[in-house]
């Protein structure tokens, strides 16, 4: 072996290594944190959804986006469904969560960016409550998370935990379909999704599941969400396939790994 | 030498092609008598560590294992120290995984430490040298056979196994019985004057039993259930029941409300839902899962053990996966309240398979 010794050349100041780097890094975080302001500053809005110039505001913005597909009456075409009954909810949740307008025609519509600003969300919301009455968007004293945890988490395993795993961490469907997570969504998406059955999910009205019961399921959902896990790493609490790929392929290949060097010769 | 041994048939030779050679008493159709074709190769030649030709090497090596015990020690001192450091008495959570994650760290430290000293002190220090022991036979020489022959013997004799055949009889029967109460008691288990096949044909389910919520126990109106709405039942009392959890594993029913054109019903099935709403026992027809996951557009419900898919349109036959039967209907109507009653019990068994269902 031969030793060379290292050249000791301090370089400082914007010759550093290191300088590009850093330049990239303060110029993402600037414009990250910028960018987080601008999109924040819109997120909270006051809309009378009775309000005729809410609905005629929300009419034009269906006219231009969403007609294609739903019809200029919102009574549906060959390429989407009718929405007339389907309520301010429904309408609130699909755009709110971005699913709607859809970006392709597929199994099933996913969640993306949002594509209207809140006010807009909630003008297009009461144009459509506006054509047939429907479940409307819930009030505040549901969405607060402060209700019964246990019920909730009874509740959640009955009706909905088939689906979205007991952990809400979602699962598969047929034909491509699939049941989304759960942590991360807003309170006022997980009631409208319950009270509004978005796509192949069923309807869990307030006859079957009440206000104050979906408030329950909610509260359970933040609670799993704000909880951490005892047991170390939850490899997404997906449940034995996660936690068999993990041990069939980590703590295997360490077992392998570790057999093959108690067997070779040592050099 | 080597050569040879890698082809070993330049060893063979050619047998004679003359009739029947009493002398080596081959049979008259061999054409290659096969030599052994593998010769042993011997030990390769042996190769020095680097820690048997350098010093520093060796020195290093050393420095490695006593490290490495030392690392054990470390983790098994920081196990004791973390048990201390993190008490769990509050209940939180946190303090909960802090705690065995640390212990869990230093105990893992002290096992692995010495595992892997005692495996590179092996590998790397101690002598290499290839040695050969010879595997003795198994088969002991004639006199040990014969000195083993004749301590049975002599045994036989003393103990008068051979000679008092009662004695010897009455203890093979007993050991034959001893087992018996265990195998007696333990059919005792089995539920008692009670036939599993009635238990497995039947449900709560009867005439006139109110469809209730899952868990709550309350009755469920036909108008409550709108187009699309999944509601999780059970038979009204199953709470107050004394076996609750053994009625609900087989009494256990989706209920679905479609468009009544949406479903295709068999002539003789026609009054078994109510203005498109139909009931399914939950059990699945393979192995017994609860079936739950509907899809309202497809009207497809899927099991999520083994991927068996229903179709609710078609009286919930399969269409796909390892299910054979569909999922038995449960026939419901309305009472004079309004409120959705079964029919009857299920026409036929729940569940999967068993030896004395019929078809």
């Amino acid at each position: 072996m031969i030793r060379s010794t290292k050249k000791k050349t301090k370089k400082t100041g914007r010759r550093h290594p290191m300088a590009t780097v850093a330049l990239v890094a303060i110029g993402l975080i600037v414009t990250g944190a910028a960018y987080a302001g601008f999109s924040n500053s819109s997120a909270i809005a006051e809309v009378d959804l009775q309000a005729q110039s809410t609905i005629d505001e929300g009419q034009k913005l269906f006219a231009s986006n969403c007609a294609t597909c739903h019809g200029i009456q919102a009574d549906g075409t060959d390429e989407g469904p009718s929405l007339i009954g389907v309520g301010a909810a429904s309408t609130h949740f699909q755009v709110g969560t971005g699913r709607m307008p859809l970006a392709f025609q597929g199994p099933q519509g996913m969640v993306k960016p949002k594509q209207f600003t809140e006010e807009q969300t909630l003008q297009l919301a009461a144009y459509v409550a506006s054509l047939a009455p429907g479940p409307g968007i819930p009030e505040a004293q549901y969405l607060d998370g402060d209700g019964d945890v246990a019920n909730g988490g009874e509740l959640f395993r009955v009706n909905c935990a088939m689906c979205h795993n007991v952990a809400g961490a979602g699962g598969a469907l047929t034909e491509g379909k699939w049941a989304p997570k759960l942590s991360g969504v807003a309170s006022v998406h997980i009631y409208e999704a319950m009270a509004t059955g978005p796509q192949n999910m069923p309807v869990f009205n307030n006859a079957n599941i009440s206000s104050d019961e979906k408030r329950d399921i909610i509260s359970y959902l933040k609670y799993l969400e704000n909880s951490t896990s005892v047991g170390g790493f939850k490899l997404g609490s997906l449940g034995p396939v996660a936690e068999g790929l993990f041990i069939w392929i980590i703590g295997l290949g360490a077992v392998v790994a570790l057999t093959v060097w108690v067997t070779a010769k040592s050099n | 030498m080597a050569q040879d041994a890698k082809n070993g048939s330049s060893d063979a030779v050619v047998a004679a092609p003359s009739a029947g050679d009493v002398n080596t008493g081959l049979s008259a159709g061999t054409a290659v008598i096969p030599a052994d074709s593998f010769a042993n190769p011997g030990h390769p030649p042996h190769r020095a560590r680097v820690t048997d030709t350098d010093p520093k090497k060796e020195k290093r090596a050393v420095r490695t294992v006593y490290t490495l015990f030392y690392i054990s020690i470390v983790g098994s001192i920081g196990a004791i120290a973390a048990y201390v450091a993190f008490p769990i008495e509050s209940g939180d959570d946190v303090a909960i995984r802090l705690s065995t994650l640390f212990i869990g760290v230093g105990m893992a430290l002290s096992l692995f430490g010495i595992g892997l000293a005692a495996i590179h002190w092996g590998k790397a220090l101690m002598s290499d040298k290839e040695g050969v022991d010879e595997r003795h036979p198994v088969r002991g020489d004639d006199e040990t056979r014969l000195a083993a022959q004749e301590i049975f013997k002599q045994a036989n004799e003393e103990s008068g196994f051979g000679r008092r055949a009662l004695v010897r009889n009455t203890l093979i029967g007993a050991l034959i019985a001893f087992p018996l109460p265990g195998v007696v008691l333990l059919r005792g288990l089995a539920p008692q004057d009670q036939d599993p096949v009635a238990l497995l044909k039947h449900t709560m389910w009867d005439k006139g039993v109110r469809l209730t919520r899952d868990p709550s126990g309350t009755p469920i109106k036909a108008s409550d259930v709108t187009l699309g709405s999944v509601f999780h039942v059970i038979p009204e009392g199953l709470n107050d029941m004394e076996h609750k959890l053994d009625e609900k594993a087989k009494a256990i029913v989706l209920l679905m409300r479609l468009k009544p054109e949406d479903l295709i019903e068999d002539a003789d099935r026609k009054d078994w839902s109510y203005n498109g709403i139909v009931a399914y026992s939950k059990v699945c027809t393979h192995v017994g899962c609860p079936v739950a996951l509907y899809e309202q557009q497809t009207h497809h419900l899927l099991c999520p053990c083994h991927q068996s898919q229903f179709d609710v349109t078609k009286h919930c036959e399969v269409i796909f996966g390892p299910a054979k039967r569909p999922l038995p209907q449960l026939p419901i109507t309305v009472d004079s309240e309004g409120y959705l009653v079964a029919q009857s019990d299920f026409t036929e068994p729940v569940g999967p398979s068993f030896w004395e269902r019929v078809s």
